[in-house]
């Protein structure tokens, strides 16, 4: 009996160090919401492998499956909410998760190849929601694919390649399922725990969480078990006990079956991909779906890698002055993004479509200013309010997160029908 | 120890440096290979969704059923014969022109609507609002006794509207 609660212990100490530094455990550091992400992967994978019992990947039988787990299946329909709401708070979890990494400063030396394990992680977490998105195979799914295969296709040089290998043909159809299906179940979950494993052990070897000193003092460190277990398991019992309750009243959604000839008004992406869908508005698709987030992704992959751009670690913004920099960043994104919104829309008149010279109007034009934008902004905050290029670097993370979250909140409650701008209380409803 | 690490010192590398960089050139090796073993998987499958029926000509019906003015859906072509106010026949296609949401003709506005994001295309094709690029396909016409056939074969990309892409009678 000792000897087998010792090897519990044992394989825990695998994965966590044996003692870590006393601050780390103050909730307010981390807000647990790693934790809570592993504990979501958990309930996906387990009620994943229930909803495989199910399914049935094929044209014909795809949507009937789904909708027989809520008529045929015991409970089959709370399953499937527990596995749609721990999808989508997942997505939430890991965004928070990245911006409190940034945030206290845990990118930088000895913890740099994890944040881009993490962007990885990231990736597959987006990329499992997506792609089992469309599994149900209903007219969500369907305009889900259609919108995004076509986007694949203004990558330049290899879009169309690309578009071809994945959709498995010229059109949508069997083929595409069985691949989204493939990716969801089998290569993603994989790499997903793959990857996981390596953050989790890059994150012991880096001795624990980041932490801040405590003044001349040695850091005090406590042992892992029980203290740092026990607060896991307080996070981790709660998060799943509400999981299981929402996921109650919290239907995931069903629509028709899937027909070609008739896209729902409005088409709505999922609402992780909504700040997107809200560019796909503005700027010359090849920008919107291919440079933006191209840029974006290695603005946040190269961030390590320039000396001094991580914050003093372990103290939220590094500093009280740092706070009221990332307040001012953070509004300052947001009213910029209203303003461009706003701008655009009534800018838009009849006459304006996207044609020859959109490619320089809505492409090159706004991504040079953008550009633009952050570099005065960071030459104003280093060369002339003497701030540092860590606090410069969080400016600007935090800049980018409140206009992506503006994005994102206009495209779920602000757009109707035609995409058109109106108030959430008039409109008719999106897409969650 | 020391003895095997001089058979390198020519190298000036030792020899557990030799041999991490040997598995990682091994490693990366297998890696590349299964990848193309992937990908060559996945291309062969290219062309496994052929459109169900071959779609060749399809007839649309006969030239009077079309009002000049007006816009017409075929469902078993898969798109709208549109008839301008001068008469020309010109057959759109519904697959919007941005990223492929299929487009309803919104009879009060008298414009094409595409739900997705708002693109709007004229009686023509043309595109009113954007974020469209470009204006929606044509098929070609052909205007056989009395009749009016579309070959829906491959649609015809176009930049902007010519009076000559329509058919006259
Ligand atoms: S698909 Fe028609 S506007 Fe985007």
């Amino acid at each position: 009996m000792k000897a087998s609660r010792q090897s519990i212990t044992d394989f825990i100490l695998h994965l966590h160090p044996r003692t870590v530094p006393y601050p780390t455990i103050r909730f307010r550091l981390s807000w647990g919401l790693g934790g809570m992400a592993v504990v979501l992967t958990g309930l996906l994978f387990l009620t994943g492998a229930l909803l495989l019992l199910a399914y049935r990947p094929t044209l014909e039988e795809a949507y009937g499956s789904v909708r027989a787990l809520g008529r045929d299946i015991p409970l089959g329909y709370w399953v499937r909410n527990i596995h749609h709401a721990s999808a989508n708070l997942l997505a939430v979890v890991v965004v928070l998760h990245l911006l409190r990494t940034a945030l206290t400063g845990a990118f930088g030396p000895g913890r740099r190849l994890n944040w881009t394990i993490g962007l990885g992680l990231l990736v597959l977490v987006l990329a499992a929601n997506f792609t089992g998105y469309l599994l149900p195979w209903d007219q969500l799914a369907y305009w889900a694919v259609t919108v995004s295969m076509a986007a694949l296709g203004y990558i330049p040089l290899c879009g169309d390649w690309l578009r071809g290998v994945i959709q498995g043909g010229p059109e949508i159809g069997q083929a595409t399922l069985s691949n989204f299906y493939v990716l969801h179940v089998a290569v993603i979950p994989g790499s997903l725990l793959v990857l996981l494993l390596w953050h989790f052990w890059l994150v012991r070897r880096a001795g624990g969480l980041i932490s801040a000193s405590e003044g001349g003092e040695p850091i005090r460190r406590i042992p892992v078990v029980p203290n740092l277990i026990a607060r896991e398991a307080a996070v981790g019992l709660s998060l799943v006990a509400f999981v299981l309750f929402l996921a109650m009243f919290w239907n995931a959604p069903l629509l028709e079956q899937a027909n070609p000839g008739m896209s729902p008004n409005p088409t709505k992406a999922p609402w992780y991909f909504q700040g997107l869908q809200e560019l796909l508005l503005h700027l010359h698709p090849v920008f919107a779906a291919f440079v933006w987030p191209f840029l974006g992704g290695a603005a946040l992959l190269l961030l390590p890698l320039i000396p001094g751009s991580a914050l003093p670690g372990g103290v939220w913004f590094g500093s009280e002055r740092g706070r009221g920099l990332a307040a001012w960043a953070a509004g300052g994104g947001a009213l910029l993004a209203v303003a461009a919104v706003l701008a655009d829309n009534a800018l838009r008149q009849p006459g304006v479509g996207m044609a020859a010279g959109a490619l320089i109007a809505r492409g090159i034009v706004p991504t040079s200013a953008v550009i633009l934008l952050a570099a005065g902004g960071y030459w104003l905050l280093v060369k002339a309010a003497n701030r540092t290029r860590a606090e410069a670097v969080m400016a600007g993370l935090v800049a980018g997160f409140a206009i992506l979250t503006v994005l994102t909140v206009v495209g779920v409650f602000f757009r109707g029908a035609e995409m058109h701008l109106v108030w959430p209380w008039h409109g008719t409803g999106g897409s969650l | 120890m020391s003895k095997t690490d001089t058979r390198f010192a020519g190298f000036k590398i030792g020899r557990r440096t030799f041999f991490n960089r040997l598995w990682a050139v091994l490693g990366l090796a297998a890696l590349a290979e299964f990848g193309w073993l992937g990908i060559s998987f996945l291309a062969s499958r290219r062309d496994r969704n052929r459109p169900e029926r071959e779609v060749g000509v399809v007839d649309a019906g006969e030239i009077s059923m079309f009002l000049p003015g007006t816009v017409t859906a075929v469902p078993q072509g898969q798109f709208y014969l549109a008839r301008l106010p001068d008469g020309g026949f010109l057959a759109l296609s519904r697959t919007c022109t941005h990223l492929g949401c299929s487009v309803p003709w919104d009879e009060e506005k008298g414009a094409f609507v595409c739900p997705c994001h708002g693109s709007t295309f004229s009686l023509t094709g043309e595109v009113l609002t954007g974020p469209a690029p470009r204006p929606l396909d044509t098929y070609p016409v052909r205007i056989e006794n009395g009749m009016v056939k579309v070959d829906c074969a491959k649609a015809r990309r176009r930049d902007r509207f010519l009076a000559e892409q329509a058919t006259r009678i």
